[in-house]
């Protein structure tokens, strides 16, 4: 039959507190063995206490030929800082 | 895209690099860069692969419950670590079963120390505190390497491995506080790993023509000889501290230098193994091929049984 198993991406939350972070991929058959093998595979060593996975198909991910028109325009707004305002130095609790 | 467009795109690109920025799997790069990355790293996960088989054989036969666990840990280890490089390669555009493939059929390469037999106990103990603490120091080198997911497998790694060896140098260490025989199987141990260890760094940096394009690529972040000398500078005193004697009789520290200065390296030998001609080659892969080919029911079956499960789910939406 030669079908290779799906390709999953493996989020774990090292406390609570913390939110996921993505710690790697897997290849498994199904839902519940990508399961089992991120357990196996990235948390021998108590590194979470959480872990979600999600078929690598279902992630959408922006484009770098993009990086321009998504990211430029944000760098010239330097007003969305507190440090653009000037105040003076003996302004207390701001 | 035109030749000096291509041109202009590889110039951003190495001033990325030589900027230390990081490469993401979806950025340009050169078709070079990203062959040389699926060839090292698939590489990297193989050798991972290959070298449960030696210390496989010896988990049985360990000789108390403390070493079996440390032994099963790390075994399980190798093959995570095994995981995390396949991984990282295959977000250059690779699938796993093309490598596995070429592992299979020998266009790929593991390192060859895998080709040498673990024959006694204190095996265990020299590949763990030579060969795991060669790995670590090249692996060390790799966490600043250019590509992002080599790198950070290779600190997920590193930070695993530290175990490896001292588990090694332990089992070496209360072998030669044993009886005579014990600590003559030390040093037999070490009389045998210690040569094809020097080799793991590879060719001598004159007869290695890839490393200057990979120490600008930071896929290298030491050449071969620096990393070796590295590894005998800090491995001769620990050999010492428990009474082992290293099989080189050219070894002589070299106060002016600061480093050991070290006999000649048998890459004869070195090359026969790369070719297939080491104790172990066809014992390795076949019993990589064995359980592969044994295992494809398995995989056809997890498959079947996933995709019968979504059209029942389907089917009750």
């Amino acid at each position: 039959m030669k079908k290779e198993w799906p390709l999953w991406e493996v989020f774990v939350r090292s406390k609570n507190g913390l939110e996921h972070r993505h710690f790697g991929s897997l290849h498994a058959a199904d839902a519940e063995m990508a399961m089992a093998n991120a357990r196996d595979v990235y948390t021998r060593r108590n590194e979470g206490v959480s872990i979600w996975v999600v078929e690598s198909k279902h992630i959408v991910a922006s484009n770098p030929e993009n990086n321009g028109e998504l990211f430029e325009p944000a760098k010239d707004k330097a007003y969305r800082h507190p440090t653009f305002y000037d105040l003076p130095d003996d302004v207390k609790h701001m | 895209m035109s030749e000096a467009q291509i041109k202009s795109l590889e110039d951003q690109f190495e001033a990325r690099i030589a900027r230390d920025e990081k490469i993401e799997p979806k950025d340009w790069m050169p078709e070079k860069y990203r062959q040389t990355h699926i060839r090292q790293m698939s590489q990297h996960a193989h050798s991972e692969v290959v070298g449960m088989l030696p210390e496989g054989n010896w988990i049985t036969r360990a000789p108390s419950l403390r070493r079996k666990v440390a032994l099963l840990a790390k075994v399980q280890d190798e093959g995570g670590h095994g995981l995390y490089l396949y991984s990282a390669a295959e977000t250059l555009g690779i699938t796993r079963d093309e490598m596995y493939e070429q592992l299979h059929s020998g266009k790929a390469k593991y390192s060859s120390i895998f080709n040498y037999p673990a024959i006694t106990w204190a095996d265990i103990g020299a590949i763990g505190w030579l060969v795991d603490g060669a790995a670590i120091i090249n692996q060390v080198a790799l966490c600043g390497a250019s590509f992002g997911p080599y790198a950070r497998a290779m600190v997920r790694i590193c930070k695993e491995e530290s175990f490896h060896q001292r588990q090694g140098y332990e089992i070496m260490l209360t072998l030669t506080r044993g009886t005579q025989e014990q600590k003559a199987m030390a040093q037999d141990a070490l009389n045998r790993w210690w040569w094809p260890s020097l080799m793991m760094f590879g060719p001598r940096d004159d007869e290695s023509p890839n490393t200057a394009q990979s120490v600008k690529w930071k896929l290298k972040r030491k050449t071969n000889d620096e990393l070796r000398q590295q590894f005998i500078d800090q491995t001769v005193p620990q050999a010492e501290l428990i009474g082992l004697t290293v099989p080189d009789k050219d070894l002589q520290w070299d106060e002016e230098k600061n480093r050991y200065n070290f006999g000649k390296i048998d890459w004869d030998e070195f090359w026969q193994v790369v070719k297939g001609h080491g104790p172990c080659n066809t014992e390795r892969m076949t019993a990589r091929v064995s359980a592969w080919e044994n295992g494809q029911w398995v995989r056809d079956a997890a498959i079947a049984h996933a995709d019968k499960k979504s059209k029942e789910l389907n089917k009750a939406v």
